[in-house]
């Protein structure tokens, strides 16, 4: 039992510590130093989700129907999927338009539909103040059970009520005074609360740590941890089912539809969006919080069985109500310091919830709901007001206010009856209404503001009267025979079982009928309906949201002028001179113009006004505003879509640009690459030019000196004179041979080369050739050896051209023979078709590198011994040319030192060949 | 005593050449047929010029002209490139790498004789 004032001051100090948290937040903002902008905070500002009821009634669902109260805490793990495409994609949106709120966010992509706009308030208002109340209650009770009002639980026991009442209205106020000093500072509503989620993000915090202290202290604490309970709990008649998964406790499909559920309630209750979207940061803070967010959620639910088990264990026969579990068990086991930090996180989970709620509703409310109204209300002459800004905040507070005590009534007459679960359930019903509008808005282009109307009228009147209105008979303020006999006595519209469907658990029926026609409305009535040319910019504007860069703007929903000096006053009107000028002066610094000396406002600049307006009042009252000053030039849909399409093209165009200079630059590389090879070549013929030159002047240089040798020397002996002269004269026929080759291998390779074809017998070839060397051979003492066939071997060819082949391999062969046993062995033989021929030396060989080389222009191989071998280098070269020419082949095999042996082959040729050869020799 | 020239060639007939229009005015000869016979005898024979052709097996001429003036000992070596090459580029090259003379081939032997006892009688 604890003092009144015990519980009072630690609340009040706890709120205090609260608004410390927020104030430093917000100064910190001011001073450009944020605090929330990391992932965690992030994250923990997202567990706003856990409320109250998470906190006492998770506890109370799990006592009555065991591990069901999972599938609430599934869905937000399923967005750990799914939020990266649709979560991110929300949030560039928003981040772009400067969307305020949900109801912005749909209204602004149905075309800036008010109507639209309010109608989502509406829903929000309707389907979240029981929710609100909620929290209110189980603040209210747990002050009760903590100070020792009621001995026992809190049932619907009269003799408490008043009291009940009496502490919720005080609630309900301060937690009003609170928000509205939290939540309504500035007017910009894009303007993130930050002091506001810091202190969110430390609730979250406080709640967590509160609910593993108590989960601690029963498990350990009152039993032996996990597995003594849960063995108690399954020894238990009553308690065994609560484990098992059995299709007594609940159907597989309400499992599905709960989960579903929480995950759209995730996305889109109000202050979800909120946090989630319009206080986010960072996109990228994303990436963690998809699950940092699911962990929080596993951590906090830990011990809800252990406790709810701990209760009934603890309190058989409902002598206290599961809900209050938490709270009773510390209490009555004399750990008030552990029930008042229950207490405390209690608080901060409802006071979270709350808070954030109403700042969101607020904003709807006065941006969607009641400017919309009081702009069409000519008579209050509010185009006219010159500052529209106190208005603003006043209607925002006052909403603030009026959000609290509704939510107060609600408790009032209807609250105190109802379980906490069913309460939370119906408010996640009634947002999943927004789901077709949300979802089909940014994935579809046809989506149309006609479709989302009708679709989220019929799903909120389907939910309806098929939860919140007959949740009122099971408590006797509506005749039971509502339920029992259906709606005006059809009973096919039983509100639990619409048109016949039985068997599904309410939430769950209540899902799939508002869901159905909300859905199919949508989508059939999009298919239907002509939209007007601003649906189709906001259409591409939310659906291409990642094509269109934030510069790139789409701003073709609009052609017309206004002067700077209204759109100066409008704005001045909403949110004050100063942030007027700063916002103009922003303008003019971004886009370097002086925009006193504009004559007219662009497209682009009203624009910047009006996504200003938006973010203080909402897309549809920005619109509306902006058209009073503007002279607009109404574009027929056509004009807008020709318009879109332009920018599509334009798009499409710059993409192709790119892909076209990209194609240009690798066609300069290419270019620059054969340019290289060029190059390249060019060195390779000045290398080779000047190679020749080299070639011809050595001969030249010996038949020179040695001629002013002779003509300076008439007096050198005779052996000597005759010595000089066979230089000169071998060196002139170096020189004639050379020159010839060259003329070879440039007739070859220019193919102006003349060849004589005609059939030959090889054999001769290489009896002319052995001839012509058989001198040079006795000089060298070099012994040939002959293996050729005794039958004419026939090959189609230029005879001069062959024997200048053989000619060249032979002499070769003699001059690389070994010096002093010079062998060389010529071998033809006939193999498939072909004839090969080798030549076979015995001297030095040529290393397997330099094999490859040899046939190369002037490469000769050198060789330590003997030094520089004669010849020109092109020998081998023009020899090859000639045998490719012959449609064969040449090559060299050969080891240092054990010879080389070079072969070549040739087509064989058959009698058929004849007229082939006739057409070849033409 | 005579002054002393290296020939440095691989053609045997210019080497030959060589040989006999040096010897006629009045020097000691030796032959080196590769880069690393030349190095062998440069410091063997110690001479006062080489005639060194540029176009040589495994290291060429303008490597042991670098050799030679790279060596504080050999620094009073007279070096006249021979080459067939005669493109600028070759000449300027020889030059940088520090020959003293560059002389073309095919060379008008008078002129080749001349310029060698006008480089050695200067020093």
């Amino acid at each position: 039992m604890l003092d009144n004032w015990v519980i009072l001051v630690t609340s009040f100090a706890y709120l205090l510590i609260l608004f410390g948290i927020a104030y430093y937040g917000d100064r910190q903002a001011g001073l450009k130093k944020s605090i929330i902008s990391n992932p965690y905070i992030y994250s923990l500002s997202l567990a706003v989700y856990c409320t109250a009821w998470t906190f006492y009634g998770s506890v109370g669902r799990a006592a009555s129907s065991g591990v069901n109260f999972l599938p609430i805490y599934l869905g937000p793990t399923l967005m750990a999927i799914l939020a990266w495409p649709v979560l991110r994609k929300i949030i560039r949106i928003s981040k772009q338009n400067r969307i305020t709120s949900i109801a912005d966010f749909i209204a602004s992509r149905y075309g800036k539909s008010p109507i639209l706009g309010g109608m989502v308030t509406l829903i929000a208002v309707i389907g979240i103040i029981p929710y609100i109340s909620l929290q209110l209650k189980a603040i209210s009770t747990s002050f009760q059970i903590i100070s020792g009002q009621p001995e026992m639980g809190i049932g619907p026991q009269m003799t408490q009520h008043e009291i009940s009442q009496v502490t919720t209205f005080y609630i309900a106020m301060i937690l009003a005074m609170f928000t509205i000093l939290f939540g309504t500072r500035h007017l910009d509503a894009t303007e993130r609360h930050e002091g506001m989620v810091a202190a969110i993000a430390f609730e979250s915090v406080i709640k967590l740590v509160a609910f593993l202290v108590v989960g601690i202290f029963v498990t350990f604490g009152l039993f032996n941890g996990f597995e003594d309970l849960f063995a108690q709990a399954l020894s238990n008649e009553n308690l065994r089912h609560l484990i098992t998964l059995n299709e007594q406790t609940i159907g597989m499909s309400d499992w599905v539809w709960m989960t579903l559920l929480s995950f759209m309630a995730v996305l889109f209750l109000p202050r979800q969006f909120q946090v989630a979207v319009i206080e986010n940061v960072n996109e990228k803070h994303l990436r963690k919080a998809v699950w940092l967010f699911p962990l929080y959620l596993f951590v906090i639910n830990i011990f809800v069985l252990p406790i709810a088990f701990g209760g009934l264990l603890t309190y058989p026969g409902g002598v206290v109500d599961a809900d209050t579990f938490v709270l009773a068990l510390p209490m009555d086991h004399g750990q008030a310091g552990i029930a008042l930090l229950v207490f405390v996180g209690g608080l901060s989970a409802a006071t979270g919830m709350v808070i954030v709620e109403t700042i969101a509703l607020s904003t709807m409310i006065c941006n969607d709901l009641v400017m919309p109204i009081l702009l069409r209300l000519r008579f209050l002459d509010l185009e006219k007001r010159r500052d529209l800004t106190r208005l603003l905040l006043t209607i925002r507070r006052s909403s603030i206010i009026i959000v609290m005590l509704m939510g107060y009534i609600y408790f009032y007459f209807i609250g105190e009856f109802l379980p906490l679960v069913s309460i939370g359930l119906m408010s996640f019903a009634a947002v999943s209404q927004f789901a077709p509008a949300i979802i089909g808005g940014i994935f579809w282009r046809e989506g149309s503001k006609r479709g989302a109307m009708y679709g989220m009228l019929a799903g909120f009147l389907v939910w309806a009267i098929t939860l919140p209105i007959p949740s009122l008979a099971s408590v006797d303020l509506l005749p039971q025979r509502i339920i029992e006999e259906g709606w005006f006595g059809y009973f096919w519209l039983k509100p639990y079982a619409l048109f016949g469907l039985e068997g599904m658990g309410k939430i769950a029926h209540s899902m799939f009928w508002s869901l159905l026609f909300n859905t199919g409305l949508y989508v059939g009535l999009s298919l239907y309906s002509r939209r007007n040319s601003l649906e189709h910019t906001q259409a591409s504007r939310f659906v291409d949201v990642f094509r269109y860069s934030d510069d790139k703007e789409l701003s073709v929903t609009w052609r017309g002028t206004a002067t700077p000096a209204d759109l100066h006053s409008l704005l001045r009107r909403f949110m004050g001179k100063r942030r007027a000028d700063h916002a103009f002066s922003q303008y003019a610094q971004q886009r370097q113009i002086n925009i006193d000396k504009l004559p007219e406002a662009d497209s682009d600049f009203v624009q910047f006004i009006e996504k200003l307006l938006a973010g203080a009042v909402g897309s549809s009252t920005a619109r509306a505003m902006i058209s009073t000053v503007v002279k607009e030039e109404h574009l027929s849909v056509e004009e807008v879509m020709n318009l879109l399409d332009e920018t599509r093209q334009v798009i499409a165009y710059s993409r192709k640009l790119e892909q076209q200079s990209k194609e240009l630059e690798a066609a300069s590389a290419e270019l620059k690459a054969a340019n290289q090879r060029l190059q390249e070549l060019d060195r390779l013929k000045d290398d080779f030019v000047s190679t020749v030159t080299h070639e011809l002047r050595t001969p030249l240089t010996s038949v020179r000196a040695f001629s002013e040798i002779l003509h300076d020397n008439a007096d050198l002996d005779l052996s000597q004179r005759q010595h000089f002269l066979s230089i000169i004269i071998k060196e002139s026929e170096r020189l004639t041979r050379l020159i010839n080759q060259l003329l070879d291998l440039q007739k070859i390779e220019s193919e102006t080369m003349d060849w004589h074809l005609s059939p030959l017998d090889i054999r001769e070839i290489i009896q002319d050739a052995v001839n012509a060397t058989s001198q040079l051979m006795k000089e060298k003492g070099v012994i040939l050896t002959e293996v050729i066939p005794s039958q004419p071997v026939m090959v189609h060819g230029d005879r001069d051209r062959l024997i200048q082949v053989m000619l060249n391999l032979i002499s070769n062969a003699i001059k690389f023979s070994d010096a002093d046993n010079g062998k060389i062995d010529i071998t033809l033989e006939v193999e498939d078709e072909q004839i090969r021929v080798d030549v076979r030396d015995n001297g030095i060989g040529i290393h397997k590198e330099d094999q490859e080389l040899i046939f190369q222009k002037f490469r000769q191989v050198h060789h330590a011994e003997s030094g520089r071998p004669g010849g020109s280098g092109l020998g081998l070269p023009i020899t090859q040319r000639i045998i490719e020419y012959h449609q064969g082949e040449i090559w060299v095999k050969s080891k240092p030192n054990k010879g080389a042996t070079f072969s070549f082959n040739l087509p064989l040729a058959t009698s058929g060949d004849r007229e082939l050869v006739e057409a070849f020799s033409e | 005593m005579g002054k002393k020239i290296l020939i440095v060639d691989d053609e045997p007939n210019i080497v030959i050449s060589l040989e006999f229009l040096m010897q006629q005015g009045g020097y000691d000869i030796e032959i080196a047929r590769d880069g690393q016979e030349a190095l062998n005898k440069l410091g063997s024979f110690h001479p006062d010029l080489v005639l060194l052709d540029v176009m040589l097996p495994y290291m060429d001429g303008f490597e042991i002209c670098q050799a030679i003036r790279q060596k504080p000992d050999w620094n009073h070596i007279k070096v006249i490139l021979l080459t067939a090459k005669g493109r600028e580029v070759d000449i300027t090259k020889g030059t940088a790498l520090g020959a003293d003379a560059y002389v073309t081939k095919p060379f008008a032997t008078r002129e080749l004789v001349d310029k060698v006892h006008e480089m050695l009688e200067a020093v």
